[in-house]
């Protein structure tokens, strides 16, 4: 009896603990839904927690007053291209480190891992300036080529752990067949580790479509802002027009929300596999 | 399996890496070593004049106490609140994985969107959370979370908390699910109590997947930019000030080139020397 009674009040604190950080996890998401439902009246009175009639009009206003389909559209194709470019270039480098015997391939290993701990700012003044030369600030390219550069260490670890299992036989047999090293890759390598692929794509995407630094750098026109830099920068004379803000801030994470509950098992994977195989 | 055509395959990733990543840092470097304002034609060398600068610069060395007690305090935090998720997410029960998609949110937010999240949370007229401290009865005044100096740091740290816990608890999930089932039956069938179990079994083999994340976590952590950036900016009074928002201010808004690259090549060599120290306790660890 005594150890039912036990195992119950376990489940219960186990139960207790684990919503409650739950909750944490998620309130914060949950105060800006609710605030963003709110008419511009109750945005800035507590009371009512919950809006007593809820309204659309701050999401109306953010697409319709401030360009913010084209901060959407911006990053959408700046992460897509990101992540079709760091996959191409990231997985022919795996593929070659996982399996062609060269020298210094634990070389570039090293490179990519030791790149993906320099601290942006320490990158970003040199970068703008060669940017500058290219004639790249505001456009995609700016932000494309070095997100790709940047998220190629995450790419790379992830795929090469993927490639490392993949028999060497596999690759042999391939060969004696008559095919180059480049075919035996596109026609048996990326088939097999598309799920890995996937994660990576992802990782990379998320990367891509979260960072800060260097979109508010290299981009100077409102037009060619990012989502984050315009939540950074959301214009407000005297105050932040808070409704908006929420609103904004909602539509720029639900995506993720979906990402993350479609795809928690490959994100779980993938983040382990890039820093924990090493 | 020979690699001719290796040279062909990896030759993409390294110019990438070259010339986007290895260089500007050789470049930031070398510009560090002078006096540049481009916008006023202002370009000349004077070698380690900005680095003897550097060490008298009271602003410099406020905000590296800033970032390496921000780091010290919110690593800590968060492998705290990591574990604790890691280890309730190990267990089976039902709808596991809806709990786990649910705390991977944080992580996979905009750091600049969650700032504005708990910009929002933590406003001291409007914000829900002196809201909810004055109905229970906790606060008497609403306090001014960002406005205050002491109080904006730890808002700085509960919202990193808040974004990279489940980062660190991923990590450490990955290091539970790698402990033999069989060592914790054999150790119960002896009669272990739980916390025995947890000191002798799962500390012990959980200890290596902990020093990657806080190595992880602390790299990050002292990069730390756009949550300053949005969140206080850096403010009140320079207290939250990072490394990285000082560089930036001194690149971007002040247009020193020179003597910013000079702060941001310091942000640099700190994390180098972090990373060094962790490798070197993290192989002695393993091998002695």
């Amino acid at each position: 009896m005594d150890r039912r009674v036990g195992r119950v009040a376990q489940g219960a604190i186990f139960w207790a603990i684990l919503t409650g950080l739950a909750v944490f996890c998620l309130a914060p998401f949950l105060w800006q839904l609710l605030t963003s439902l709110k008419p511009t009246s109750e945005v800035g009175t507590l009371p009512p927690l919950l809006p007593t009639r809820p309204v659309f009009d701050h999401y109306l206003a953010i697409f319709q007053h401030r360009p913010f389909g084209r901060f959407i559209l911006n990053s959408v194709i700046v992460a897509s291209l990101t992540t079709v470019s760091c996959l191409s270039i990231g997985s022919l480098a795996a593929f070659a480190i996982a399996k062609l015997q060269f020298r210094g391939r634990h070389l570039l290993l090293f490179a990519a891992l030791s790149i993906s701990m320099f601290p942006s700012i320490a990158t970003v003044s040199p970068l703008y300036l060669l940017i500058r030369v290219f004639g790249w600030r505001d456009t995609y390219a700016g932000l494309v080529v070095p997100y790709t550069t940047f998220a190629l260490p995450l790419a790379i670890w992830i795929l090469w752990s993927v490639f490392r299992e993949i028999p060497d036989d596999l690759y042999l047999a391939a060969l004696v067949d008559g095919c180059t090293p480049f075919q035996v890759f596109v026609r048996i390598f990326v088939p097999l580790a598309a799920p890995g692929i996937g994660t990576a794509a992802i990782l990379v995407f998320i990367f891509a479509w979260n960072e800060f630094l260097y979109a508010l750098t290299f981009t100077s026109t409102e037009t060619m802002r990012t989502i984050p830099v315009a939540i950074a920068l959301f214009p407000g004379l005297h105050e932040v027009p808070w409704g908006e803000m929420a609103a904004a801030t909602v539509v720029v994470t639900t995506p993720l929300i979906l990402l993350v509950f479609l795809f928690q098992r490959h994100i779980v994977s993938g983040l382990t596999a890039g820093s924990v195989k090493g | 399996m020979r690699g001719d055509r290796a040279f062909l395959m990896i030759l993409p990733a390294s110019l990438m890496i070259g010339v986007i990543a290895i260089f500007p840092i050789v470049h930031a470097f070398r510009i560090s070593l002078d006096r540049r304002m481009p916008v006023f034609g202002i370009s000349y060398f004077v070698g380690v004049d900005n680095y003897r600068f550097l060490l008298q610069d009271s602003r410099f060395w406020q905000s590296f106490l800033n970032t390496a007690y921000f780091s010290l305090l919110s690593v800590s935090l968060e492998l705290i609140t990591g574990l604790i998720l890691a280890i309730l997410l190990h267990r089976s029960f039902r709808g596991r994985g809806l709990f786990r998609a649910l705390v991977l949110i944080p992580w996979a937010v905009p750091t600049v969107v969650s700032a504005r999240m708990w910009e929002w949370i933590l406003n001291s007229e409007f914000g829900v959370l002196n809201y909810l401290l004055q109905q229970i009865g906790l606060l008497s005044a609403p306090l001014n979370w960002l406005g205050d100096r002491t109080l904006a740091m730890f808002a700085l740290i509960l919202a990193d908390v808040w974004k990279t816990s489940p980062f660190a608890a991923i990590i450490l999930l990955a290091g539970l699910q790698m402990i033999p089932e069989e060592l914790y039956e054999a150790a119960r069938v002896d009669g272990a109590g739980e916390w025995q179990i947890f000191r002798r079994i799962t500390a012990p083999l959980l200890l290596p997947f902990m020093v990657i994340a806080l190595l992880f976590r602390t790299l990050d952590a002292f990069r730390i930019f756009d949550l300053a950036y949005v969140l206080t900016g850096g403010g009140p009074a320079s207290t939250t000030e990072s490394l990285s928002l000082y560089a930036y201010t001194l690149l971007f808004q002040t247009l020193q080139f020179g003597y910013g690259s000079t702060v941001a090549v310091a942000t640099f060599l700190a994390v180098l020397l972090l990373s060094a120290v962790y490798i070197v306790v993290f192989r002695r660890q393993r091998h002695g």
